[in-house]
């Protein structure tokens, strides 16, 4: 039993991740019509928000004066952080600590300008063209950002510590009489994504903004035709579906080491999770991110592995393949898309 | 005049294209050693081989892609299968190369035509994302589970105490070469002449006769029939299936096709260099090969082999520029502008080759969608004089390059 | 017995009931006309005459033979051609390759894989590709991109594919929407010429009465997914419940 309720656990915090990416992709898909490959990168590149504010942060200069002498009898100087200067060590010391939570401040605005940037400057050109155009371009885009990176970050994963405070590890089940073990990180960071995923929904429901983009989605056309300016609420969504990418990326990162080539790994992923949940279905596109992290969680168990062996790493691949033979709008796709 | 089938024009193209690939140890060498610019010779035996066998590979993606429309993201898949088989009949059967081959091919040819039945049920982008999900998934098993067939991570790779049933025993304690009948691949004779030492390679004379036949097939297939209702599926589906057409086993055809086409190439980097390995089948490598064909022109003639070897080509060029070489370009300049142009040239050279690769792959997707070829014929408009008649001979043109 | 015989066809699409019982019996080598007012069910019922919707209730039989649920090429292959409101052909082909693939298909069928053969040498198939060009005279365009033609001169192209598979029966959907004055007329023209010439069925759905009183022998008259009235064309012209269906109860 503990190990069920701890699979389950896994498979939401990586769910998390695929549902997060997975909303995104929806709302481009479904408001503008566009496949995006480059959605991956969206995610590094939140990823490297963090890894950016944590570099700034440990920003350092040598003191002025030595403060003793190193092993050879040469004076010694201390490497003093600015942010230790500037807010006093206490809180120069807090400010690092929890440099992971406080670039979600950091990224979203940088996440929503790279989104609208994206959007304003290549996606508007390619929305009368056909998919496979969309996608070579976006893959495209999403090699050179990948480069990019890769340039100025190196090839190798980039460690990002989660704040001393969230860093341990707790028993889940205590209140349910059982022993599961597991980080609090995971658990903060499984909050955080269903927040932002109640967020978006809330927006989507409760806004008019939201109810014009859901209006857009459901038939572009006679939006437009009603005299709304969708073209400039789509936007703004590119940006918010970026946004949705990036600060996931920004908390997944004490789980995942950011490296330039996570966007590529969770992007084939994500469009799989889309394509079962139903393309254009937000609800479809979470659910499914999260039923399918839970289903390679438990693909990858011992006891099923010692079964069908190499199970985990194509079980995703293969509830994709089965659902889109025989369901191919998805879980939660409307009927009579892509009925072939 | 009009050989094996062609007509005049397509004649002289096929002539010219074995021209060009039997020649290409001599014209892909134009500068002398040691001079600078020796630099730009691209005459190796592995590289140009390279040039065949991805031409071969793309020429194969083209027939799929390139004529039908439909856009692969699993090829990758069936080029390291073909190359996991030809290894297989190298530690198997013998070491030569044509039993590999066609191994390579048989199997590739079985493996596309379950992957392309089960994906060809549905179209555009949902039928990319299931050749996705399959070539991912070929990958994961190749690297993971299959490892008695693909040996994982390190590859599979020949060793001394292979069966090699119709091979003699060998004598020596180093691993037999590929050979085809004897003819040691890795053999070359070198001439004299004009000057120079030029080096011509078993192996890839091998490959370039390889690839003529291969493109010669293509050529008969774009003027073919099939070719013409695979050109129909592109461009109007529904209109072809109400002529009486079914698009589906057309399109499955061609997939087969061009996923033998990938085995093939498989096979042959695996008799160039007798190791497979699975990242051989990522689905980024199946992104290589959409790169080379858009590259170059989808749906013309000439365009994937333009593309595979322009891609190889400059990956040879660019991996090899650092920044002393760039400095020893720039060494006239004035030091302020020798840095300044460096520093801004670095990120895209060497390493950061794939970058450059990307930026350019964009530039061609949004402003030259019929790469290289398109472009070509855009130069070569400029300088011609059009007229009306040239209207309607492009319609035939189009297709022929 | 008619080539096509539709009975009891019923079809809802949620709320809406789309098609009510439909009958209808289009006679041999007759010109049978479709009309009614917007929202009649006219695309409807054509999408089940095709065989691509299928209907609740019903059937509908061609020669004897169910059409439902067959897929568009064998409806193609029991002799059925359909054209499209919009001219549905190979644009980025040429006029001749265009007309080539209709012929090559009636030659071989659904599928057929001869490797080895070029279209070029292919005498006989070019030659029928072209004398039905040349019937449409749209022969001296034969090497023209068909995209670039106006869309009166796609509309011939669109009929001539149909024609050159010589159908025994010829589904035309609004074959004059959107069209002017004189490509209207062109149209009627070509369809009297096949009407006369060939051995064809012809089943017409049409706005233009212009159109519809040129060609047809006989037209059913559908209101709200049901048949109202099926009369030759002059008992049309007065009948009170065609002009209740159009027009509404208020005209006197």
């Amino acid at each position: 039993m503990d190990a069920i309720v701890l699979q389950i656990l896994n498979g939401l915090d990586k769910g998390s991740a695929y549902a997060l990416i997975a909303l995104g992709l929806t709302l481009i898909f479904g408001t503008l019509g566009v496949v995006n490959f480059a959605h991956g990168a969206l995610f590094m590149i939140g990823a490297f928000c963090a890894v950016i504010l944590q570099r700034i942060f440990k920003v350092s200069y040598l003191s002025d004066e030595p403060s003793g002498t190193d092993f050879l009898g040469n004076p010694k100087f201390e490497e003093v952080y600015y942010v230790n200067k500037w807010f006093g060590d206490a809180a120069g010391a807090w400010v690092q600590d929890w440099s992971v939570p406080l670039a979600i401040l950091f990224a979203a605005p940088i996440m929503v300008f790279v989104g609208y940037a994206m959007e304003r400057g290549l996606i508007k050109h390619f929305y009368k063209r056909p998919h496979a155009d969309q996608i070579l371009v976006t893959f495209g885009l999403a090699i050179v950002l990948q480069e990019v990176i890769k340039y100025f970050f190196g090839a190798n994963p980039i460690q990002v510590s989660a704040p001393d405070a969230l860093d341990g590890i707790v028993n889940i089940g205590e209140w349910l009489g059982l022993t599961v073990a597991y980080p609090v990180w995971r658990i903060v960071w499984f909050f955080f994504a269903l927040t932002i995923i109640a967020a978006v929904f809330a927006f989507l429901q409760f806004t008019t903004f939201g109810m014009v983009v859901r209006a857009g989605m459901a038939d572009r056309e006679t939006v437009g035709l009603l005299g709304i300016n969708i073209d400039k609420r789509f936007t703004l969504m590119f940006g918010l579906a970026a946004a949705v990418a990036g600060l996931a990326g920004v908390m997944y990162t004490p789980t995942l080491s950011p490296n330039y080539n996570i966007g590529m790994d969770f992007l084939v992923l994500s469009f799989v999770v889309v394509v079962v949940g139903g393309m254009g279905s937000l609800p479809g596109a979470v659910l499914a991110g999260f039923l399918l992290g839970i289903l390679q969680s438990f693909a990858s168990m011992n006891e099923v592995k010692s079964l069908l062996p190499g199970i985990d790493q194509i079980i995703i691949y293969l509830v994709a393949i089965v659902i889109l033979l025989t369901r191919p709008r998805g879980l939660m796709g409307r009927k009579g898309v892509m009925e072939d | 005049m009009k050989l094996f089938g062609l007509n005049q024009k397509d004649t002289r193209f096929l002539l010219i294209v074995i021209a060009l690939t039997m020649l290409t140890p001599i014209l892909l060498q134009p500068f002398a050693e040691g001079t600078a610019l020796a630099q730009f010779n691209a005459g190796y035996p592995d590289l140009m081989q390279r040039f065949a066998i991805f031409g071969i590979f793309a020429i194969g993606f083209n027939i799929l892609f390139g004529l039908t429309g439909y856009l692969s993201f699993g090829h990758a898949a069936f080029l390291g299968v073909g190359s996991y088989s030809a290894v297989w009949m190298f530690k198997l059967l013998s070491m030569n190369v044509l039993p590999a081959i066609i191994l390579a091919i048989i199997i590739s040819g079985l493996f596309a035509l379950v992957i392309g039945y089960v994906s060809l049920r549905r179209s555009g982008i949902y039928f990319s994302i299931l050749t996705l999900a399959f070539a991912q998934m070929s990958f994961n098993l190749a690297y993971s589970v299959l490892t008695p067939i693909t040996n994982g991570e390190t590859g599979l790779q020949l060793a001394l105490d292979d069966p090699r049933i119709l091979d003699a025993t060998p004598t020596t304690s180093s691993l037999p070469v590929t050979n085809l009948f004897g003819l040691a691949m890795n053999s070359s004779t070198q001439v004299e002449f004009l000057g120079r030492v030029w080096t011509f390679q078993v192996g890839y004379y091998f490959c370039a006769v390889i690839a003529i036949l291969a493109f010669y097939l293509s050529l008969r297939i774009f003027r073919s029939p099939f070719g013409l209702m695979l050109r129909a599926v592109k461009s109007n589906q529904q209109r072809m299936n109400y002529t009486g057409l079914n698009s589906r086993p057309y399109t499955l055809a061609a997939f087969v096709i061009s996923g033998m086409y990938a085995g093939l190439a498989g096979g042959l980097l695996a008799s160039m260099d007798p190791l497979a390995g699975a990242e051989r089948m990522q689905w980024t490598a199946s992104g290589e090969v959409v790169l080379m064909t858009i590259l170059g022109g989808a749906g013309t003639l000439m365009g994937p082999v333009l593309g595979a070897g322009f891609i190889k080509y400059f990956e040879n060029i660019f991996s090899k520029i650092n920044d002393t070489i760039l400095s020893q370009w720039f060494a006239f300049l004035p030091d302020g502008l020798e840095d300044f142009l460096i520093a801004i040239i670095y990120p895209f050279i060497g390493k950061g080759w794939h970058l450059t690769l990307g930026i350019l792959f964009m530039l061609v997707v949004i402003f030259l969608p019929g790469g290289l070829v398109e472009g070509g014929q855009r130069i070569a408009k400029m300088f011609r004089r059009k007229s009306k008649d040239e209207v309607e001979a492009s319609a035939d043109t189009t297709p022929a390059e | 017995m008619g080539i096509l015989e539709v009975k009891g066809v019923n079809k809802r699409f949620g709320g809406l009931q789309a098609l009510g019982d439909v009958n209808l019996s289009i006679q041999e080598n007759s010109v049978h006309a479709i009309i009614g007012p917007n929202g009649a069910g006219k695309s409807t019922l054509l999408n089940v005459l095709v065989g691509k919707l299928i209907p609740d209730s019903g059937s509908v039989m061609f020669d004897g033979q169910s059409v439902l649920g067959r897929k568009p090429h064998e409806i193609c292959q029991m002799g059925i051609s359909r054209v499209f409101q919009t001219p549905e052909i190979f644009t980025d082909l040429t006029v001749l390759e265009n007309m080539l693939i209709p012929c090559f298909a009636k030659r071989d069928g659904a599928f057929a894989l001869h490797p080895f053969e070029t279209v070029q040498h292919e005498k006989s198939v070019i030659e029928t590709a072209e004398a039905m060009l040349e019937e449409v005279k749209l022969l001296d365009k034969r090497h023209m991109h068909a995209a670039a033609m106006s869309r009166g001169d796609k509309r011939r192209l669109e009929m001539a594919m149909c024609l050159v598979q010589q159908p025994r029966l010829l589904l035309l959907d609004e074959p004059t929407a959107g069209m002017a004055r004189a490509d209207t007329n062109n149209t009627i023209d070509l369809l009297k010429e096949i009407q006369d010439k060939r051995d064809i069925t012809m089943a017409i759905i049409e706005h233009d009465m212009h159109v519809v009183f040129s060609l047809a022998e006989r037209i059913t008259v559908l209101a709200q997914g049901t048949p109202l009235v099926e009369e030759t064309p002059e008992n049309i012209k007065g009948h009170p419940k065609v002009r209740e269906a159009y027009l509404g109860e208020a005209q006197v």
